[in-house]
């Protein structure tokens, strides 16, 4: 129900009638403000697209003064001149590789959270898989080999069957063991 | 008084932890008996003096003794006492003096529990672990003395640093220690094994429990570590690729594969040379930990503070205690036996791809944290590896890791069949690929590495319930150790779930925000209602009051914090989190900009599936837990006539010539198995009739007992 | 078998390097400028009125100092330079690097103009109370400048040749060591050429 409706309802005189006006009307802007007049926070950069873009720079670079951080993340003076540095570049429609270049070019490749591929890390880069391979081919040899020599084991050895009476006898052992247990079990239950 | 006795208590610590190395080993290698005997009583006398030693630092920070220089640039009288506590272990002298201690306890542990273990391998396990608290004493009193004076004391101490101010901080050190030091346990039998010359079931079988508990404390102090940087440090990250969080992800990689790798050896008797080499790396990757943190060759947030002189002694125990034990290893290695025949396809060869997999993501971490050094020390410049190389290396070494887990769990021993696999496992891999491509289209955007996770984290956890449901349809009691892998294997699947959800569809708001302002992250809302000034017991801050609203209803109250601690100039961030099972609210309050508006830069986040990192964590950790204290290594360890029956089988095993020890691993390791099943069913019998029992026993058995 | 060697073998070879890498500042970052040309700016002095650019000091040798008055480290190396200002005849080109800092205008209300007063007047006060070893000093506000030379702490210097190269930096504050040893003989090296 609108307060100015209810205002005049009511009736009241010219003075009075403002006063309980004024009230109700600070009353209805009071109820509605939280729903309806609230604000939505504004983003606290200016243009986000340009933001989101340098985050994703940022976090491929490297704060120069920090014990390690990203730039996207540090909260060091330079950091955020650099940022700055950034913004301005992204906002002159540089690339992402040319914004890297130019930091690279003032501070060198330690910038560079993510190592260009170039010969000085190649091992860096394609360490990993070629061991994945090496280490896989090993494997392989391993497993095959053994099994030869398992296999020609098995078949050549005069002791085998020397081998296989001693094992025998000592799966019996171990069996008479079992036995007495299950002697005394039952012993228990009766 | 405190800080002298702690002293001296240190000094015998070390004599007697240099008698628990050498006389033991020495009476070992000589066959003087009675040397042997004392590894365990100087292992406990060395734990009670470190105990003191450490007792009185504790002390000295807990009555504000400012004269220990120490606790003056750690504590400060206003520092809450629980906060005194931690910071015992905030620096580098008191988180050393952690370290000895919790090696002390380890140790007593392994003394105490060892009784069914023989006198020869005992003394030679207590020897090694005596040897690393040798090394470390003598790095404390010579280098990092936490008892040191300075006089006149000053009136009041520099003040823990803020940021470990936190009770995420206070367990973290401790858990992470308890791993680092458990992994000497599996270390000190392998070396102990490669000087017998014996590397069979039984020290496996032995080592396994240690192994595994070690894991569950480094799986925990990880974990915890990353929960703390996540609610800590106020952006909502929790994994940086920091060289000291790579140097405590290398030993756990490592003992992962170390654990799977023992399953091998004690099952089938193979690559042996290969677990040992696994446990030696776990251990040494340790140490090499505490190198790189201590040593100032790498930068990190983490690092202590750094001093050459550290670094070189640290680099010098490192080189003597990894490369006598891996000159020991080049020298007895070639003598260890094969084991049994294992076909292409079977679960060793599973098993085996497992130790493949972590060991090169391994090397890759171990390469990309240590690269900038390698590049600098050959003089070719500076450079960095951050996380950007190590999330497109790690992660696809993960995937074919986390497929190979779940036919790994259902493959046969020796020889396994691929279409009674696939057979099996249909499925499960129809579902979690069908689930997986839907899920990101629900959840958010779809993207191939949302896919590519939901299916596998799917395909573990769904492999896991599976196999749980088909074993509890089987007759027969379900042991520790196969809990154990299924919860371990269920809080991984957790865990990558947790990582793909919250990768793949968080979302950030960066806003400024005046009182009676909103920010919305559909479906809720967050209002600010108030920024007040609040006082707790060492700082100033600014609280804001966020009311979170969801549907029309405030479900809950956040209060972010700004806070300005006394001693620092350092501002920090409180974030506040609003936690349910399958989201993470994330709200970080920022600074006041400058303008008559009163406005605050907020960062408001919405973090799905993050809970899911932490529950993970927590699952796996409980099933390492449930896995070591299997009853299979309680029985053997304390019970008569098993205890008898495993000695008898482990000495029939160690008789044997290396050309019959072959078939033994499979025969022996079936009648040690048919036993192990006997006392399952029949778990009354043994404990009650011990002693009748023993007297039945072969005298055969027994009499090969004795070394 | 040598197989088993291998892990002694990789060992030993990690062990070497990092027994190197202690011997290395892993925060010391070498600037990629050196042996390129200096880059060119034009920034307000100090005290006068016209705007100095390297172009002006082309056909001699001369040494860029970063500094400012709220950094610790240059109050250690002030009075190296001063002494040497005196002793060589090179001149010494100070770079006043983000003089104001965020807490002296923490409601960014101030001027340009007002800001450059400011950063003048206690750059002078500073120089007056601790020596004065430069030639002129210029004024790099927004440290823009300052990022142009790969500037990431202060103090830090620069030789430049007769030809605008940059030919050496130096991280950190200049030492009497240093002087002696790497930075007068490069200046030597560098007049003669």
């Amino acid at each position: 129900m609108s307060p100015l409706f209810l205002i005049q309802k009511l009736k009241i005189n010219g003075v009075q009638n403002f006063l309980w006006a004024s009230v109700l009307l600070l009353l209805a802007l009071g109820t509605c403000s939280t729903s309806s007049l609230a604000k939505e926070a504004e983003p606290l950069a200016s243009d986000e697209v340009v933001e989101a873009r340098l985050v994703h720079i940022a976090e491929e670079l490297r704060c120069l003064v920090c014990q390690n951080e990203s730039l996207s993340s540090s909260r060091a003076d330079l950091a955020e001149d650099l940022r700055a540095q950034v913004r301005e570049q992204i906002i002159k429609g540089k690339t992402d590789q040319e914004i890297k270049d130019y930091l690279v070019e003032r501070y060198g490749d330690f910038v560079l959270y993510r190592p260009a591929v170039k010969p000085m890390t190649w091992l860096l880069w394609f360490g990993p898989f070629a061991c994945l391979l090496i280490a896989l081919g090993v494997l392989l040899i391993a497993i095959k080999r053994r099994n030869e020599k398992i296999q020609v084991k098995e078949f050549t050895s005069d002791q085998s069957h020397d081998v296989g009476q001693w094992v025998h006898m000592q799966e019996q052992k171990a069996d008479q063991f079992i036995n007495a247990t299950e002697t005394h079990t039952k012993k228990l239950k009766d | 008084m405190i800080a002298e006795l702690g002293q001296f208590a240190l000094i015998l610590a070390l004599i007697v932890a240099f008698i628990q190395f050498a006389l033991p080993m020495a009476g070992s290698l000589t066959k003087q008996h009675a040397w042997q005997y004392l590894g365990r009583p100087t292992a406990w006398l060395q734990c009670a003096l470190v105990a003191t030693a450490y007792a009185c630092l504790l002390t000295g920070f807990l009555s504000d003794d400012f004269s220990i220089t120490y606790v003056a640039d750690h504590s400060n009288h206003l520092l809450p006492t629980p906060y005194k506590f931690a910071a015992v272990w905030g620096g580098h002298e008191g988180s050393l003096m952690l370290w000895v201690l919790f090696l002390a306890i380890w140790t007593s542990l392994v003394a105490y529990f060892s009784k069914s273990l023989p006198i020869g391998i005992i003394s030679r396990v207590l020897s090694v672990l005596g040897f690393i608290s040798v090394g470390f004493l003598l790095f404390i009193l010579f280098t990092s003395n936490p008892f040191l004076r300075s006089l006149p004391a000053p009136l009041d101490g520099h003040d823990l640093n803020p940021l470990l101010q936190d009770p995420g901080l206070v367990i973290h050190p401790p858990m992470l220690y308890m791993g680092y030091v458990g992994m000497s346990v599996a270390f000190a039998f392998a070396i102990a094994a490669l000087i017998t010359g014996r590397l069979d079931s039984a020290w496996s079988r032995w080592s396994r429990p240690w192994t595994v508990i070690a894991w569950s404390f480094l799986t925990l102090g990880i974990g915890l570590g990353s929960w703390w940087a996540y609610y800590e440090l106020g952006w909502g990250g929790w994994w940086f690729w920091d060289p000291v969080e790579n140097a405590s992800l290398m030993p756990w990689l490592v003992s992962t594969a170390l654990i799977h790798s023992l399953m091998v050896t004690e099952k089938r008797g193979g690559f042996k040379a290969w677990t040992v080499l696994l446990a030696i790396a776990a251990f040494s990757l340790s140490l090499l930990g505490t190198f790189l943190v201590r040593s100032g060759v790498l930068t990190s947030v983490h690092a202590f503070a750094s001093d050459p002189t550290r670094g070189v002694f640290v680099l010098c125990f490192l080189a003597v205690v990894v490369g006598s034990s891996l000159t020991l290893f080049a020298w007895r290695a070639p003598q260890v036996t094969l084991g049994g025949s294992m076909g292409l396809l079977s679960r060793e060869t599973f098993l085996l791809l497992n130790s493949v997999l972590l060991s090169v993501a391994t090397a890759a971490v171990l390469l990309g944290t240590l690269y900038p050094l390698v590049i600098d020390a050959l003089n070719l410049g500076k450079l960095s590896v951050g996380p950007p190389y190590f999330n497109l290396v790690f992660a696809p070494l993960m995937v074919p890791l986390l497929f190979i887990l779940i036919p790994g769990t259902v493959a046969k021993w020796r020889s396994a069949s691929l279409p009674d696999m696939v057979n099996h496992l249909k499925w499960i891999a129809i579902f979690s690929v069908v689930l997986g491509a839907c899920l990101p289209f629900l959840l958010g955007e779809w993207s191939i590495g949302a896919f590519i996770g939901w299916t596998l984290g799917l395909w573990v956890g769904l492999g896991t319930l599976q196999h749980i449901f088909e074993r509890a349809l089987k007759p027969g009691r379900i042991g520790g150790s196969f809990w154990g892998m299924q919860f371990a294997h269920l809080g991984l699947a957790i865990v990558v779930m947790g990582v793909t959800g919250v990768k793949s569809f968080e979302v950030e708001k960066d806003v400024k925000m005046s009182v009676g302002d909103e920010v919305t992250i559909a479906p809720y809302v967050f209002k600010l209602n108030d920024i007040t000034e609040v006082t707790g017991p060492n700082y100033k801050a600014f609280q804001a009051q966020i009311d979170v609203v969801k549907s029309g209803e405030i479900i809950e109250q956040l209060k972010p914090e700004k806070r300005r601690y006394l001693s620092s100039a350092m501002p920090m961030t409180e974030a506040a989190i609003s936690t349910n099972l399958w989201r993470d609210l994330y709200v970080s309050l920022g600074d006041p900009l400058p303008g008559d508006l009163h406005q605050w830069s907020m960062r408001v986040y919405y973090k799905p599936f993050v809970p899911w990192l932490w529950v993970g964590v927590l699952i796996m950790v409980l099933g390492g837990v449930l896995a070591a204290f299997d009853r299979r290594y309680r029985r053997v360890s304390s019970s008569g006539p098993l205890q008898t029956a495993a000695q008898a089988v482990s000495s029939l095993n160690a008789q044997a010539p290396s050309l019959k020890d072959q078939f033994f691993s499979d025969q022996v390791g079936n009648s040690a198995h048919n036993l192990s099943t006997v006392q399952d069913q029949n778990p009354d019998i043994t404990s009650e009739h011990n002693s009748s029992l023993n007297e039945n026993s072969s005298p055969n058995l027994n009499s090969s007992g004795a070394h | 078998m040598k197989k088993f060697l291998i892990p002694l073998v990789l060992f030993g070879v990690l062990v070497l390097f990092l027994a190197v890498g202690l011997k290395r500042d892993p925060h010391e970052i070498p600037s990629p400028l050196i042996n390129k040309a200096a880059p060119d700016f034009s920034l307000q002095t100090l005290t006068g009125t016209a705007p100095f650019s390297p172009q002006d000091l082309k056909g001699k040798v001369w040494m860029l100092n970063v500094w400012a008055t709220w950094c610790v480290s240059c109050r250690e190396e002030h009075p190296v330079l001063v002494a040497f200002s005196k002793q060589i005849g090179v001149p010494i080109v100070g770079l006043s690097y983000k003089e104001i800092q965020p807490q002296d205008d923490p409601e960014k209300k101030l001027s340009t103009e007002a800001l450059l007063k400011l950063a003048r007047s206690r750059g002078s006060v500073w120089l007056e109370r601790h020596g004065n070893p430069y030639t002129l000093s210029v004024m790099d506000l927004d440290g823009r400048v300052g990022i142009d030379y790969g500037v990431y702490g202060v103090p830090e210097t620069y030789i430049i040749d007769k030809n605008g190269v940059i030919r050496y930096k130096q991280i950190g504050p200049v030492t009497p060591q240093t002087l002696s040893e790497t930075i007068i003989p490069i200046i030597k090296g560098l007049e003669n050429s």
